[in-house]
């Protein structure tokens, strides 16, 4: 019999590719796809790494299908932008051993910069995904794409949201099936897109997805389950949870292939309906093509393109009402905030004194745009911190980003930020570029990277030196910094923005959270020698907060001891004490 | 019929691990259960909120406004938050501990007074300084298994099941603690 455990959607994931027999997995870290690849470095069989951006995990994940081998690459919404490059064009070559590209979407922004719809992208690149609406379906799924994937010659997209993600339901374990090497022959009219040999993969592309389109009526990831006739749902995903939750008894047509969309299936099932509803979170990718079809339903003229699904979005739709029974209070906001200890504000206090703005990237880092720091100006996409900052510079001339500096992590910039440079040394900026290397990927949850000196499997490796490649591709000033030093960083910022040559600044220091780097001590306050002056406040560290009477205190079980806030107090009432 | 149970607090108060212990623990006495969590940047000192539920057949990973049968809350802010997520005879579980949004801190907003006053008028609330006695226990770090034993006559299963799922759950050198502080929270006066 098989063994049943309790499992988070990502670690479905990674146990479906396990069962499927994958043998290579690549990925970059991204919320909500992290810890796919973690859960899936478990597993001595698969072949698993950090790729330093997603068009590298894509394309390293496309070699070893060439190959002959089962692999897999994962990586959030906004990371398929970066690997859209490959995948647009592993959809004209399609594949060797089974490919499976895991794409996470983040519909009500957890932890993200926008809310695009994954399905949207495959539908233009022609690439089949696979939605599953449960952690069992996540795993059971995973077999099927690479069943498919081989069958109809083609990458195949396992799409996530969030709440499947990170939620956890009950799963059927099953054994491992290796599956055999495909053998590798040369064949340039599919592996070497040239013009006249993607001509012919163009109508290849075509005649699968048609063929896949009319198959979709037959395979079992989509189910019509009929009940009462007067309403209906075609729903997909999480957003099947819902329906269920709301309407146990309607018809609904569950479907697990969203690309490309069974026409008969659909057809069938609203003839046996009277009133059909499309629920499907973001975009209305069925929807459109449903009406396209000539089938009166209602979607998103009733629900929203925005955020998550709900029981109750349904409900009152429906109904009219939702289950609410007591009004929601007035209650301040808490946003997250960087941890006490974090190097990142120990930069950030002295840009906010500086009063320099800042070019702002993808990370932890980020936070550094609320107040009371409010250094962070921007923030777009991963690397453009340093090529937007660029940009104002030939926009506005060189006097315009005085009071300017690029902030980027480590990881960021080693995922796309060291091309940005590179056009920096090349168009001959004057900019000041940050480098905040708290060597990790701090925001999804600490993962190496390849200036850490460990793999995803915890293996020692060679750790990029960040100094040394910014030299290498051009850069004459290259100061490195302990981002505690608050005196000389100020010091170093001062000049280097004021100066005519470009300058990178490498702030060093540990995220607080790695293991082991706790500061021995933590800080005290004197509320004695305190003169209300606010100056430590400015910092924005939770620890610190004010009595009653206007001094300040400090929380010893939240205070990571890093000493910053005295730095900032003029009358000696912050010390360093023993834990 | 599906429970509901919803943990909040803080980013950093460990309410993932408080709920995959309830979830564990429901899955030991044969519910069909799921824990939706939380992670990436919500995490970093913001509210965070995560639910378990558990039932015959649960469908949906999370419970919604109007449905909670019981709310464990780390921190007082975040009672008053979600308050609203409670059912008509749910129950609040208050940490009785004031966390200072970084709103509150430079002044911008104001942090409530008399939460636990205010709340009470329309809920049933127990509230525990579980901070407190986790620190006379002798590590800070057990107020969730505090908060936990404090809450769990509410949910139900009894006693000896949820030090089972403890056991197999924390770091092996803190279980005789986790489970003291448990004990002391389940047979707190309320």
């Amino acid at each position: 019999m098989a063994k049943k455990t309790i499992m988070l959607g990502n670690e479905a994931i990674a146990r479906g590719a396990y069962e499927a027999g994958v043998k290579l997995s690549s990925a970059y870290p991204g919320t909500p796809s992290t810890e796919i690849s973690e859960y899936l470095a478990k597993y001595d069989e698969i072949y698993t790494e950090w790729a330093p951006n997603e068009k590298v995990a894509t394309e390293v994940a496309i070699g070893a299908s060439f190959s002959g081998v089962r692999s897999l690459a994962c990586m959030k919404h906004v990371g398929l932008n970066v690997a859209s490059d490959p995948l647009y064009t592993f959809a004209y070559t399609g594949v060797n051993g089974g490919a499976v590209i895991v794409v996470a979407d983040d519909p009500g922004l957890a932890s993200s910069q926008n809310e695009q719809d994954t399905r949207m992208v495959a539908r233009s690149a022609h690439v089949p995904v696979l939605e599953p609406s449960d952690s069992q379906e996540a795993k059971d799924f995973m077999k099927i794409a690479y069943e498919i994937s081989e069958e109809y010659d083609t990458p195949v997209i396992l799409r996530t949201t969030t709440k499947l993600a990170h939620s956890q339901s009950i799963v059927e374990l099953y054994d491992r099936v290796e599956v055999s090497d495909k053998e590798y022959n040369r064949n340039t009219a599919k592996y070497v897109m040239m013009p006249a040999s993607a001509i012919g993969r163009h109508l290849v592309v075509e005649a699968r997805e048609n063929r896949l389109a009319k198959d979709a009526a037959n395979l079992s990831v989509n189910k019509m389950e009929m009940g009462d006739t007067k309403v209906g749902f075609i729903t997909s995903g999480i957003a099947y949870q819902y329906v269920q939750e709301v309407c146990p008894n309607a018809s609904i047509l569950k479907l697990g292939l969203v690309n490309p969309l069974s026409k008969d299936l659909i057809a069938d099932f609203c003839s046996r309906v009277e009133t059909v509803y499309v629920f499907e979170e973001l975009e209305p990718v069925i929807e459109e093509q449903v009406r396209a079809w000539g089938f009166d339903v209602i979607g998103k003229g009733a629900f929203t393109r925005q955020g998550e699904y709900s029981a109750n979005l349904l409900k009152r739709v429906l109904y009219g009402n939702d289950d609410c029974v007591f009004d929601k209070q007035e209650a301040p906001a808490r946003p997250p905030i960087l941890c006490p200890g974090c190097p990142h504000r120990s930069v950030y206090s002295v840009l906010n004194k500086l009063k320099i703005h800042a070019s702002g990237d993808i990370g932890c880092y980020t936070l550094g745009a609320v107040p009371p720091l409010g250094v962070v100006d921007t923030c777009v996409c991963m690397g453009a911190s340093i090529s937007a900052l660029h940009g104002m510079e030939k926009g506005k001339g060189k006097d315009y980003i005085k009071n300017w500096v690029a902030v980027i992590g480590d990881s960021t910039f080693l995922h796309t930020g060291v091309n940005s440079l590179i056009n920096l040394v090349y168009n001959k900026s004057t900019a000041t570029v940050m480098i905040l290397d708290n060597r990790t990927t701090g925001m999804t949850g600490h993962q190496d990277h390849a200036a850490t000196g460990k793999t995803l499997k915890g293996e020692e490796t060679y750790a990029i030196d960040i100094a040394e490649l910014c030299r290498a591709i051009g850069v004459k000033n290259v100061i490195e910094v302990n981002a505690f030093d608050v005196k000389e960083l100020e010091k170093i910022v001062k000049e280097s923005t004021q100066s005519d040559e470009l300058t990178v600044i490498i702030t060093k220091a540990p995220c607080v959270l790695l293991k082991g780097q706790k500061f021995p001590n933590v800080c005290k306050a004197n509320p004695e020698a305190c003169k209300k002056c606010g100056m430590c406040l400015k910092i924005g560290c939770p620890a610190i907060t004010k009595n009653a009477d206007g001094t300040i205190k400090i929380d010893g079980t939240m205070c990571n001891g890093c000493g910053l806030c005295k730095n900032y107090c003029k009358f000696n009432a912050i010390e360093t004490v023993e834990r | 019929m599906t429970k509901n149970i919803m943990i909040v607090g803080v980013g950093g108060q460990g309410t993932l691990l408080t709920s995959r212990i309830i979830g564990k623990t429901a899955l030991e006495a044969g519910y069909d259960v799921k824990i939706s969590e939380v992670h990436g940047m919500a995490q970093r000192g913001g509210s965070v909120v995560t639910f378990v539920r558990y039932g015959d057949k649960v469908c949906e990973p999370v419970c919604e406004e109007g449905q909670a049968d019981v709310i464990i809350a780390f921190e007082r802010l975040e009672a008053l938050r979600y308050s609203h997520f409670l059912k008509k005879d749910g129950v609040l579980i208050v940490n009785d501990c004031k966390i200072e949004p970084m709103t509150v801190v430079i002044g911008a907003k104001e942090y409530p007074e008399e939460i636990l006053e205010g709340l009470e008028k329309n809920h049933t609330l127990y509230a525990i300084d579980g901070q407190k006695i986790a620190l006379e226990l002798g590590n800070s770090k057990v107020l969730n298994s505090v908060v936990l034993g404090f809450a769990a006559p509410y949910i139900g299963f009894g006693k000896d099941a949820w030090l089972n799922v403890i056991e197999a759950t924390v770091p092996p050198k803190t279980i005789e603690i986790n489970k003291k502080a448990f004990a002391f929270g389940y047979e707190a006066e309320r």
